[in-house]
């Protein structure tokens, strides 16, 4: 038996850091220690904290060792040996006390989590169903098909509180008990995996490390609605997650939770993975219905019927997010008050977050509801690096909103979320610092959804161009004082006359950025400068003459040869030939570090 | 080319819903999507050239022009953007010479852009060839990655 487990976090986010290599190299090692047979190197899904990828975890004891590389194999595999020691060096070093931690259990990242759907991600090999079942898997279907009635699985989920968490948090409950009471002998049960929110990657990594407590969550909500057929809606991106869940699909269907006749009970459901082609639109329910019959993904125009009554192929249909499905399994078995006990009134259970941009501790976080913007990001997420200051968050992707420092006191949840002009959403969460101009960041985002709107309603189509038009017209230099409160109305138009959560959502980072930073409009209209130094048209690089030693690398790698001077002559940028494209600065030495950017087109006084 | 198809459609039964997995598999083949295929889809899956063409216009995923061997793909994510994105993609575009959604003259290199590959972490990053991940870019290490992979061409070729 062994005696050690190392496990090797292999998502797409530590595949893309190197673990995959690590992996070979460490296997490799053990076998030539001849540890193999007291070693086991097990595979897992992503453990989070994306920031210091690959991790590799040894059990029993639970020592993390952060940012491995290949070199470290053979160190860690003697580690290993019965007189081996743990590595100090590849401890995780806490980024405030800089003191190292050995153990995961200690890191502030982790411990002040509450991980329920990401639970068994990292710690369980998704492509085994053994593994899955060794954690309880597929206990919660067991129960139902054996002591439960459907409509007594729908009361524990109505009971339990579970909102949705795609984005809506409309009550899963009653969304189950509304499809179950749709007469029809033919319904359907949907996943949507269609995460198509820049910026966002929780659903991804929920069926990269845990594939199996989607499947049967889904197989739940089939039998409590009384479907028999299943599709799970992932993005063709996600090259990843769509193996793993074929695998886990294929082995729940050898050992009978999936086919004719599930657990011999009677109850037949299957699943198959239709990969979505890509359309920020179809996250919208009777558009990814539309999109799985094989045609373009427009939301049906109002009044539409629910899903619930009439989905794919016009029969009833539930729909819901990778994450509702994989909480089924925690109420079934733990019970629906335990779910219940968490969170807040109002928004129950835990929240999944992607904590990333300018952040110390970047990774997937699951916190319960009610827990503040500020905890996130100064206790989990370490705060913003560099020395930086913190500026403002971004939650909801495309359709949410930025929200300032005043405001990190805010609970998380749905209802607080939207009332501050922002939104749960698909669980983006984005952190800027004073380096980020939030015009800009507002123009990013609808320059997104414009392309992504499906052009149905005029306003959505035409408005969110015209908005665009003008924030590009503003980053620019060429806006106008009244173009801000034309962007508001604009923006409440698009609002107003559009179909889906894609137009009336779309102008949410407009309107937020700028209810709380006007100024920061106001100065690129006013003054035409970009305080944050990022739109092209409102700053200028610039050498610092004291700061420049002559070494003539700017001067030859500028592409469009707007630097002038010589060797043992100081550089100077021609500010009508420069195209502000930052190559200077990339390749300015850091040890002199002579160019700047500054904001403004007004270069001679620092000429 | 007519029996390429045939294999493709043979696994799919006829019926509704097929016609998205049909595109992707004959993208995957070809590497886009000829218009003769699309006309051949429309008659084998007995339903209108403009559906065909309607469908797949619709979707990110599909291309309607030839791929080049080597697929660049700048992350236009959040936390890309926020870290440095456009700077980055400006740089791919002067190094390959393309704009965006364009491929090389010399079919080499074809330029894409994606929503979010979720390597947060690594921000800015690319992806080549749909594995090789380069992050935590600067315009510099975008021309030294260019510099490389153009002389491992040479080399081979």
């Amino acid at each position: 038996m062994p005696v050690r487990t190392v496990l090797l976090g292999q998502g797409t986010c530590c595949i893309s850091a190197g673990a995959k290599q690590i992996s070979a190299a460490l296997r490799e090692e053990i076998a030539r220690l001849d540890l193999a047979g007291t070693v086991q190197v097990k595979h897992t899904g992503c453990r989070g904290f994306s920031q210091i990828d690959p991790v590799v975890i040894i059990e029993p004891e639970g020592l993390l060792y952060s940012e491995v590389k290949v070199d470290d194999a053979p160190e860690i595999a003697r580690s290993l040996l019965p007189q081996g020691q743990p590595i100090e060096r590849l401890f995780y070093r806490d980024p405030v006390t800089d003191r190292a931690i050995p153990h995961h259990r200690d890191i502030t990242f982790y411990n002040k989590q509450q991980r329920t759907v990401l639970k068994n991600c990292g710690y369980i090999d998704p492509e085994e169903i053994d593994d899955y079942l060794a954690v309880g898997g597929y206990q919660a279907l067991r129960k139902v098909l054996s002591e439960m009635t459907p409509e007594q699985v729908i009361e524990a989920v109505k009971r339990s509180g579970l909102r949705g968490l795609g984005g809506g948090g409309f009550p899963a409950g009653r969304k189950w008990e509304a499809c179950r009471r749709v007469p029809g002998d033919e319904k359907y049960v949907v996943c949507n995996a269609d995460e198509g929110d820049p910026g966002a990657f929780q659903d991804r990594s929920v069926l990269e490390g845990d594939p199996h407590s989607v499947v049967e969550g889904m197989i739940i909500a089939g039998y409590a609605v009384g479907a028999t057929k299943g599709y799970v809606y992932v993005r063709a991106e996600y090259p990843l997650a769509v193996k793993r869940l074929g695998i886990a699909i294929a082995e729940a269907r050898e050992r009978g939770f999936l086919g004719e006749n599930v657990l011999g009970n009677g109850f037949g459901f299957d699943i198959e993975i239709f990969q979505g082609a890509g359309a920020f639109v179809c996250g919208e329910s009777t558009a990814l219905t539309l999109s799985l019959e094989g045609a373009r993904g427009m939301p049906k125009p109002l009044p539409r019927p629910r899903t619930t009554e009439v989905g794919l192929w016009g029969r009833p249909t539930l729909l819901n997010n990778v994450k509702t499905f994989a909480n089924i399994r925690w109420i079934i078995n733990k019970g629906a008050e335990w779910f219940a006990s968490q969170g807040t009134e109002k928004s129950k259970g835990t929240a999944i977050f992607s904590l990333t941009g300018k952040i110390t501790n970047c990774g997937l976080i699951e916190v319960p509801m009610g827990i503040t913007l500020r905890e996130i990001i100064f206790d989990i997420g370490g705060g913003v690096p560099g020395g930086r200051t913190f500026k403002a968050v971004q939650t909801g992707g495309p359709s949410g909103g930025v929200l300032p420092e005043g405001l990190l006191g805010t609970p998380i949840d749905f209802d607080s979320l939207t009332a501050a002009g922002s939104m749960m959403g698909s669980g983006g969460m984005v952190v800027v610092d004073e380096d980020t101009c939030m015009v800009d960041l507002a123009r990013y985002f609808l320059d997104f959804t414009q392309k992504e709107s499906c052009g149905q309603c005029s306003l959505c189509r035409l408005g969110s161009v015209q908005m665009l038009e003008i924030l590009n017209a503003i980053t620019e230099g060429n806006g106008r004082i009244e173009d801000i409160d034309l962007l508001i109305e604009l923006g409440e138009s698009v609002k107003i006359g559009s179909i889906c959560g894609l137009g009336q959502s779309a102008p949410n980072p407009v309107l937020s950025t700028i209810r709380y930073f006007r100024e920061e409009y106001e100065s690129h209209i006013l003054e035409k400068k970009c305080p944050a130094r990022v739109c092209k048209g409102l700053i200028s690089y610039i050498i610092v003459s004291d700061k420049c030693k002559a070494c003539m690398i700017c001067l030859r790698k500028c592409p469009v040869e707007a630097i002038k001077g010589g060797k043992k002559e100081v550089h100077v940028i021609d500010q009508d030939k420069c195209t502000r494209c930052g190559v200077c600065l990339s390749v300015c030495p850091e040890r002199f570090g002579a160019v700047e950017i500054i904001p403004g087109r007004e270069v001679k006084i620092h000429g | 080319m007519k029996d390429r198809l045939k294999e493709i459609l043979s696994s799919y039964k006829r019926g509704r819903g097929k016609l998205i997995p049909i595109l992707q598999q004959i993208q995957e083949r070809f590497g886009y999507l000829p218009e003769e295929e699309m006309v051949k889809v429309a008659q084998l899956c007995g339903v209108t050239e403009s559906k065909v063409f309607g469908a797949a216009s619709f979707y990110a995923q599909f291309r309607f022009t030839p791929i080049g061997r080597n697929r660049v793909m700048v992350c236009r994510g959040t936390a890309c953007h926020v870290r440095g994105a456009p700077q980055i993609l400006n740089e791919v575009k002067r190094q390959l010479a393309v704009e965006e959604g364009e491929t090389t003259s010399d079919l080499e290199y074809t330029l894409e852009t994606v929503a979010c590959i979720g390597c947060c972490a690594l921000a800015p990053c690319i992806i080549i060839n749909n594995k090789d991940v380069h992050g935590r870019l600067t315009p510099k290490k975008v021309t030294d990655i260019f510099a490389s992979t153009k002389k491992e061409g040479q080399d081979a070729g």
